[in-house]
C-alpha cells in the first residue's frame, strides 16, 4: 500500500513538475527568442511577463473551438491527444534525480525504473508521428497533409539514427535500464574525464542531438509546421486549446528528450569529479541530485531555444539526405566501432 | 501541356505567411516538388495609372508612394523627374543631393527588409530583426525630413520641399555604424552557415542571356552576371560624381541574390557619404527649387524617364497633351518583368525554394498591380 502511494505521488509530482516545465518553456523561448533578437519580448503580464503563459492559456481556452465542416471530427479530435500523450508518457521511465531516504525508506526518483526502459522510450517516440499525421490528415486541408507527409517521413528516418545511437549507449553500459545507465556514469574513467556517455559516445551524442531536435520538429527540422512554407503544417486548421495541447506537447517532448539527453550522455544527477553522496545528507542528496539533474536539463531545453533563432530551416530533401546518407551510415559506424572496442577491451 | 488532374493543386495566397502582400501562385505539386506555378495578379490592383489621368501632375505624387511602399522615396523622385524632364528644367544641385541621399536611404532600407524577409521564409528569423531595427533608424531621418515615414511623398517637381534635417549628419554617423554592424551580423548568421548555403546556392537559377530576354532589371539582373545599373550606365541626376562599384553576381540563384543585395548596401553608404560631403561643400542658402510654374502644363509631348529603383529600372511614361493634366502615365515596374519568369524558375524545384525565389525576387505587390 505505501509503495502504491509513492507511486502514485511520483507520477503527480513528474506529471506537475513537466508541465510547468512546458508551461515555463513556452515563457522562456519567447523571452529567449527577445534576447537574442534586441527586442523586448513579452513584457506586461506580471514581472518580467512570468504571468504571460497563464495568459495565453486563458485566452486558448476561452477561444471559440473549431472543427473545420469537412474534417473528420473524431480524428481532429484525437490529434492532439495522440500527440501529447506519448510525451508525457515517456517521462515515465526518465529519472528525475538519484534516490532520498525518507522515514527509513529508500525512493527511487523515478516513475517507474523497467528494464526495457530503452525500449520503452524509442516505442513512444515512434507513436508521438500518430498525432501529427491523423491530426493533419483529418483537417482535410492541403497544407495540413503537406505537413503530416512530411512528419510521418522526417519522424520515420530520424527514428533510426536516434536508435542507433541508442543502442550504441546499450552496448558500452550494458544494460535497457535507463536508471542503470545513469548509474554507471558515476567517477571517471582514463584518469582524467568524467564518466559519461558524451565521452564515451562523442559520435553517439552528435547524432542522438541531431535525431532529437529532428524528432521534436524544431528548428532546422521544423518542416512539418514550416510557417513561410505550409502556413503552419499539421496543425494549420486547429484553434483554441487543441492548438494548445499541440503547443504544449512539443514542449513536454523537448523537455523528455532533454532528459533524455543528460541521462544518457551527461552523467544524469552526477557532478563531474564530486561524489555529492559522500558529503550529502540522505534527504539533502536527494533534493541535489534532482537540482543538478534539472540545471542540466535546462541547458538542453535552452539551446533547443538558442538553437531555433540561430540557423534556417533545411528542404525536405535535405532532411531526407542528411537522415539516410549521413546519419544512419555514421549511426551503424558508431555502433560498430563501439562493439569493437568493447570486443576488444573486453 | 501538364495534365493538371495527376497533381494536387495547392493555392499559395492571397493571404498566406509568405506572400508578402497580396499575391497568388496556383501550385501543382508532385509531393513536394513544383510542377508548374501560375501566378495570379491584380490582388492590389488600384488603378493607378488611371488615377493618374484625373489628378494634377502634383497630385499624383502621393499616389507614387504606394508603388514600392518599402521605397517610395525612388518612386516620388522617378516621377518628378519624368515631369521635370517633360517640362525642360532640372532640380538645382542641392535638390539632386538631398534627394540621392535620400533615395539611397530608401535603397539600404528595401534592401534590408527584402534580406530579412528572405531569411524569414528560409526559417532563420533573427537577421529579420537586427536589419528592421536599422531600418527604423532609417525611417526616424525621413520623419524627421517631412513627418512621414512609409509613404513619403518625398519632394517637389522641380526640387525637394526641405533641406535636409539639421541633425542629420549626427543621425547619419549613428546609422551607418548601425548598418554596418547589422549586415556583419546577418552576414555571420547567413553567409557561410551550411544550411543556408544549401537553400539558396544553385536553387532557381537563370542564365543572363534569359534574365535579359525576359527584361530582368536591377539586383535580379546583376545576379545573374549582367553588370548594368542605370545608375552608371545611364546617369542621371549627379550620380555620375559618385565612386562607388555594381556589385555582380554569376549564377543567378538565391545566394546571388542575397549577395547582391548585401553588397548594394556597402555601395549605398558609399555613395550617402559622398553625396553627403558634397552638400555640405555647398553654400546653406543655395537654391532647393527650380523656377516652375503653380499650375504644371506641360508642352504637348511624351516622355519617358527611368531610374535605378531597388529593384531595378523603375520607369514613367508620361504623355501630356498640353493640360494640367497628364494624359496617359504608364508606369515600368521592375517587379513585373522579372515576376513574369516565376513560372519558368521554379518549375520542379521543391516547394519551399518556391518561396525562397518569389522571396529573392522581391515582388512587390503594390508595384506589380499598381
Amino acid at each position: 500500500m505505501n509503495d502504491l502511494i509513492i507511486a502514485l505521488i511520483k507520477v503527480v509530482f513528474i506529471w506537475v513538475w513537466v508541465l510547468l516545465i512546458a508551461v515555463v518553456m513556452t515563457w522562456v523561448e519567447r523571452r529567449g527568442a527577445a534576447m537574442i533578437q534586441d527586442r523586448p519580448g513579452p513584457n506586461r503580464a506580471g514581472p518580467f511577463g512570468l504571468l504571460q503563459p497563464l495568459a495565453d492559456g486563458i485566452k486558448l481556452f476561452t477561444k471559440e473551438d473549431i472543427i473545420p465542416a469537412k474534417a473528420k471530427k473524431l480524428l481532429f479530435i484525437l490529434g492532439p491527444i495522440l500527440f501529447s500523450l506519448p510525451a508525457f508518457s515517456a517521462y515515465a521511465v526518465v529519472p528525475f534525480g538519484d534516490k532520498i531516504i525518507l522515514g527509513g525508506k529508500e525512493i527511487i526518483l523515478q516513475v517507474a525504473d523497467v528494464n526495457i526502459g530503452f525500449l520503452y522510450i524509442v516505442a513512444l517516440g515512434s507513436m508521438a508521428v500518430y498525432g501529427i499525421v491523423v491530426g493533419g490528415w483529418a483537417s482535410n486541408n492541403k497544407y495540413s497533409i503537406l505537413g503530416g507527409l512530411r512528419a510521418t517521413a522526417q519522424l520515420i528516418s530520424y527514428e533510426v539514427p536516434w536508435g542507433l545511437a541508442l543502442l550504441a549507449i546499450v552496448l558500452v553500459y550494458g544494460t535497457f535500464s535507463l536508471r542503470e545507465i545513469a548509474l554507471a556514469q558515476q567517477g571517471t574513467f582514463l584518469g582524467i574525464l568524467p564518466n559519461w556517455g558524451v565521452f564515451k559516445q562523442p559520435l553517439g551524442f552528435i547524432l542522438f542531438i541531431v535525431a532529437a531536435y529532428a524528432e521534436a520538429n524544431r528548428v532546422p527540422f521544423d518542416l512539418p509546421e514550416a510557417e513561410s512554407e505550409i502556413v503552419s503544417g499539421y496543425h494549420t486548421e486547429y484553434g483554441s486549446m487543441r492548438l494548445g495541447v499541440y503547443l504544449f506537447g512539443e514542449y513536454v517532448n523537448l523537455c523528455t528528450l532533454s532528459a533524455l539527453i543528460v541521462t544518457f550522455f551527461f552523467g544524469a544527477w552526477h557532478l563531474p569529479y564530486i561524489n555529492m553522496a559522500s558529503f550529502l545528507g540522505p534527504i539533502s542528496y536527494g533534493i541535489a541530485s534532482f537540482l543538478v539533474f534539472f540545471l542540466k536539463v535546462s541547458f538542453f531545453l535552452w539551446l533547443f531555444v538558442w538553437v531555433r533563432w540561430t540557423v534556417p530551416r533545411f528542404r525536405y530533401d535535405q532532411v531526407m539526405g542528411l537522415g539516410w546518407k549521413a546519419l544512419i551510415p555514421l549511426g551503424l559506424l558508431n555502433l560498430f566501432l563501439t562493439a569493437l572496442a568493447i570486443q576488444l577491451t573486453a | 501541356m501538364i495534365n493538371h488532374d495527376d497533381y494536387v493543386k495547392i493555392n499559395i495566397g492571397p493571404s498566406h505567411p509568405a506572400m508578402h502582400g497580396t499575391l497568388r501562385v496556383v501550385a501543382y505539386t508532385d509531393g513536394e516538388t513544383v510542377v508548374s506555378a501560375d501566378p495570379e495578379i491584380g490582388y492590389l490592383h488600384r488603378g493607378v495609372e488611371k488615377l493618374g489621368e484625373h489628378l494634377s501632375y502634383h497630385q499624383f505624387i502621393p499616389i507614387t508612394d504606394r508603388l514600392n511602399y518599402c521605397s517610395a522615396i525612388c518612386n516620388n523622385v522617378s516621377y518628378e523627374m519624368a515631369v521635370e524632364k517633360l517640362l525642360g528644367v532640372s532640380a538645382p544641385e542641392k535638390a539632386q543631393l538631398v534627394r540621392i541621399i535620400m533615395m539611397e536611404l530608401a535603397r539600404i532600407a528595401d534592401h534590408q527588409v527584402c534580406v530579412g524577409i528572405l531569411g524569414v521564409d528560409l526559417g532563420a528569423f533573427t537577421p529579420f530583426f537586427y536589419l528592421i531595427i536599422q531600418r527604423e533608424e532609417i525611417y526616424e531621418i525621413f520623419e524627421h525630413y517631412n513627418g512621414a515615414r512609409l509613404t513619403n511623398t518625398f519632394g517637389r517637381i522641380g526640387g525637394v520641399e526641405a533641406d535636409l534635417p539639421k541633425d542629420f549628419e549626427q543621425r547619419w554617423k549613428k546609422l551607418k555604424e548601425g548598418i554596418a554592424r547589422a549586415n556583419e551580423e546577418t552576414d555571420k548568421l547567413l553567409t557561410h552557415n551550411r544550411i543556408w548555403m544549401d537553400r539558396t546556392i544553385g536553387v532557381t537559377t537563370f542564365s543572363a542571356e534569359d534574365a535579359l530576354a525576359w527584361g530582368f532589371t536591377g539586383p535580379c539582373l546583376r545576379a545573374c552576371g549582367v553588370k548594368r545599373d542605370l545608375r552608371k550606365d545611364e546617369p542621371y541626376s549627379v550620380y555620375d560624381r559618385f565612386d562607388f562599384e555594381v556589385p555582380v553576381g554569376k549564377y543567378g540563384d538565391v545566394f546571388d541574390r542575397y549577395m547582391v543585395r548585401m553588397r548594394e548596401m556597402e555601395e549605398s553608404v558609399k555613395i550617402i557619404d559622398q553625396a553627403f560631403k558634397l552638400y555640405k561643400d555647398m553654400p546653406a542658402d543655395a537654391p532647393l527649387m527650380a523656377k516652375v510654374p503653380k499650375t504644371i502644363k506641360p508642352p504637348a509631348g511624351e516622355v519617358y524617364s527611368a531610374i535605378e529603383s531597388p529593384n531595378g529600372e523603375l520607369g514613367f511614361f508620361i504623355k501630356s497633351d498640353g493640360s494640367d493634366k497628364p494624359y496617359r502615365i504608364k508606369i515600368r515596374p521592375p517587379c513585373y518583368m522579372v515576376y513574369q519568369a516565376f513560372p519558368e524558375m521554379v518549375k520542379g524545384e521543391m516547394i519551399a525554394d518556391l518561396i525562397a525565389c518569389l522571396s529573392s525576387l522581391n515582388v512587390i505587390a503594390g508595384e506589380l498591380d499598381r
